[in-house]
């Protein structure tokens, strides 16, 4: 009997023990110890060195000093993990409290599903009276507000002007002369455009902006607004233009199954002439540059015009990154974000990231092309977001899905917007 | 004596009672209950959030489009494939190099066990990242010893190709898991008396008929442990995959368990993604149910 009395207590122990534990977990945080917040962010590619990283971790630093009651725990990931790794902290309905966004489609999913802090007072009352309106717009939906941004720029051609000349090329203007100067580079031994395909949101700023200049704004709001469809011929001519570029194979040898990071090392190593790609592009080069110097001499040009096309040549294409909020965010984590987004630092990260800044007073800092870029944006009369994260995320996946298998010859320019379109009519 | 043994009948059966109710609660909350929700949610058009109700009840219509769709088929015969080459190549494999290093006569054979086991003991993430770079059409070591035999610079591009990217995949499963079959089958040839071998040699018979009449029949339990073990794992083919392309070039490298996390994680289709969990459940059940009834338990 004793031995039964025994094992008894034993399993009583774990029992106790077993839900002592989960019990834990829901404890609230005792009123004593100081405010946690966590946050994550983008790594900027620079391997262990990265001055993305060390920049902010001297901000968490400096922020800390003068706050004693507050600690903010950061964590710095790349590009894609982040995408994955916040997806499931969102799933178990643990979203950190500051983190990174490109805002759109895939924010207003979060939001919908309550993991987000409703800012807009904050917005309303602190961000609004540093940062544009048009830039914060980004980061709000119906009215609400999630976040800001801190970084707002475009997706433009950055090319090595020192191949441009040797191969005496000038910065084309249609898209039939891009395809005639690509179709001379390649003859002199360069690849002509740098391409990551194999992580698809590369490749799909191609068709988004193709779309952009054939069809302009009309065509995207009809086919967002109901009253037209993905299918149209905006659409579809744009896979059509796409293959045309693709038939001279002017991206690298395997560029369906390349990452971001490849494209943007050919670029930094001098190998690739060309890359269609956003404000963040020469930072990202020059990381993933063998000699860590990056293109001496690159340049900018924006997207060229299509034959007939309707979209005006300034409309831009591009996006913003940004913060937003977890639902358990707590007021310190807002008057931080603020903190971090000073004039000052908003300067540095110029520099730093390749940012294009939205804080007003910050933009003294921007210079030859990031100066040019940021004009380009002010201009636009029209500005997309890009598409994969404005749109659902389903349908974001099916875009990126459909222009990668057009890239492949899996789909003709038809079939991947009948893709498009047939997920977007099942998610709207 | 009757009364004692009776009394002696109700302790055991307190004691297995109170044995098997730790394990059986662990089991039941982590296992089975899971697997009851995840079908529940299967029938549901749900974004991972938000109530359950009439309104998003989908029926049977999330697996109807499972079964619809090409890249899950492209996802279930990568899995099938997994499964045949490993059946075909990977274990023979194993089972040869089991015979000629396995009993330590050969000078090296530790070395060579070691050598072989090593990419086992690798994370399957870094053996994948290791790949990539080997793969890399532009630096890579394909590329480098393509351009050596060539005389010309060379780009071999196998994960860019829709039509090679699985089989470059399968080499790397290959390589990593045939050390753990290797080390299976040498345990098990250390179980097989020589003095069996010795007196099938003295009967006249050669190597082959060795290995083929006393061998194997001898391995037999070993060998049915690494092929369930295998399939099995092929079902679940996850991390090399998605270290070498997510799944991609447009899906061609898809398995069951990526396709599972690009469909239904990445696009918030929660309903849709257990709905595939719950067809990778099932195919795992059938297999093993069948397996066990007619392989092992023939055995017994």
């Amino acid at each position: 009997m004793k031995k039964v009395f025994r094992l008894m207590l034993s399993s009583l122990l774990l029992f106790a023990m077993v839900t002592a534990l989960s019990a834990n977990g829901q404890q609230e945080p005792a009123d004593s110890g100081p405010v946690v917040i966590e946050w994550w962010a983008l790594s900027g590619g620079g391997g262990a060195q990265d001055p993305a990283s060390e920049f902010k971790k001297q901000a968490v630093a400096d922020y800390e000093a003068s706050h004693p009651g507050v600690k903010i725990n950061l964590t710095i990931l790349e590009n894609e993990a982040f995408k994955q790794k916040i997806q499931v902290a969102v799933q178990a309905g643990d979203p950190p409290d500051i983190f990174h966004s490109w805002g759109g489609g895939v924010m207003v999913e979060y939001a919908r599903q309550g993991m987000l802090r409703d800012v807009t007072d904050f917005v309303n009352s602190t961000l609004s009276k540093k940062i544009g309106l048009g830039a914060l717009g980004v980061y709000g939906y119906e009215g609400t507000y999630y976040g800001s941004p801190y970084d707002m720029g475009g997706v433009v051609f950055w090319y090595n002007k020192d191949i441009f000349d040797e191969v005496g090329v000038a910065v084309p203007k249609t898209w039939a002369e891009l395809i005639e100067t690509s179709k001379k580079i390649k003859a002199a031994g360069y690849v002509p455009i740098a391409m990551g395909a194999g992580d698809r949101w590369p490749a799909h700023f191609w068709w988004v902006y193709l779309a952009m200049r054939i069809g302009g704004i009309d065509a995207f709001n009809a086919a967002y607004g109901g009253n037209g469809s993905f299918k149209d011929e905006t659409f579809v001519k744009a896979g059509e233009l796409l293959l045309d570029l693709a038939a001279i194979n002017p991206f690298q040898t395997g560029f369906l199954g390349a990452s971001y990071d490849d494209q943007a090392r050919l670029m930094g190593d001098g190998k690739a002439a060309m890359e269609l790609m956003g404000q963040w592009a020469p930072s990202v080069e020059t990381n993933n540059s063998a000699s860590g110097e990056g293109v001496t001499n690159l340049g900018m040009f924006t997207f060229p015009a299509v034959k007939g096309g309707k979209g005006d040549l300034k409309d831009v294409m591009g996006g913003g990154n940004g913060y937003i909020f977890g639902k358990n965010a707590p007021d310190e984590a807002l008057d931080f974000l603020n903190f971090y987004l000073s004039v000052d630092r908003q300067k540095e990260l110029v520099d730093i990231e390749g940012a294009i800044p939205v804080v007003k007073g910050a933009d003294a800092a921007l210079s030859g092309n990031t100066a040019e870029l940021a004009k380009a944006v002010g201009q636009a009369g029209y500005y997309q977001l890009y598409y994969d994260q404005f749109l659902p995320p389903a349908v974001g996946e099916v875009v990126k899905d459909a222009v990668a298998a057009l890239l492949a010859g899996g789909a003709t320019p038809e079939e991947a917007a009948a893709m498009i379109d047939d997920s977007w009519q099942m998610e709207k | 004596m009757i009364s004692k043994r009776k009394a002696g009948a109700t302790q055991n059966l307190i004691m297995f009672v109170l044995f098997i109710a730790p394990a059986l609660i662990l089991f039941s909350v982590f296992v089975v209950a899971p697997v009851f929700q995840g079908a529940f949610y299967s029938l549901f058009n749900w974004k991972g959030a938000g109530p359950l109700n009439r309104e998003n009840f989908a029926g049977i219509e999330n697996f109807t489009r499972l079964f619809a769709d090409k890249y899950f088929k492209t996802a279930l015969w990568n899995n099938m494939k997994v499964i045949i080459f490993s059946l075909i190549f990977q274990l023979p494999a194993a089972f040869i190099f089991a015979l000629l290093i396995g009993r330590g006569k050969t000078r090296g054979s530790v070395l060579f066990r070691s050598l072989y086991f090593f990419p086992y003991i690798l994370t399957e993430i870094i053996a994948g990242v290791i790949w990539k770079f080997i793969y890399n059409p532009q630096f890579g070591l394909m590329t480098q010893l393509a351009s050596f035999f060539a005389d010309t610079k060379r780009e071999i591009a196998l994960l860019a190709d829709p039509s090679t990217a699985f089989n470059a995949i399968f080499v790397v499963l290959f390589w990593k898991y045939i050390g753990f079959h290797m080390i299976l089958y040498i345990a098990g040839l250390q179980n097989v008396p020589t003095e069996l071998e010795d007196a099938a040699v003295i009967d006249g018979a050669n190597r082959l008929q060795v290995i083929r009449n006393v061998i194997i029949p001898s391995m037999k339990g070993v060998i049915s442990i690494s092929i369930f073990l295998s399939v099995t794992g092929a079902f679940n083919v996850f991390d090399v995959v998605w270290a070498m392309g997510q799944g991609g070039p447009v899906h061609s490298t898809e398995t069951l368990v990526t396709y599972l996390y690009n469909f239904g994680y990445k696009r918030f289709a929660f309903g849709y993604g257990s709905a595939v969990a719950i067809v990778i459940f099932l195919l795992c059940l059938a297999f093993n149910f069948l397996y066990q009834k007619y392989i092992v338990g023939e055995e017994n």
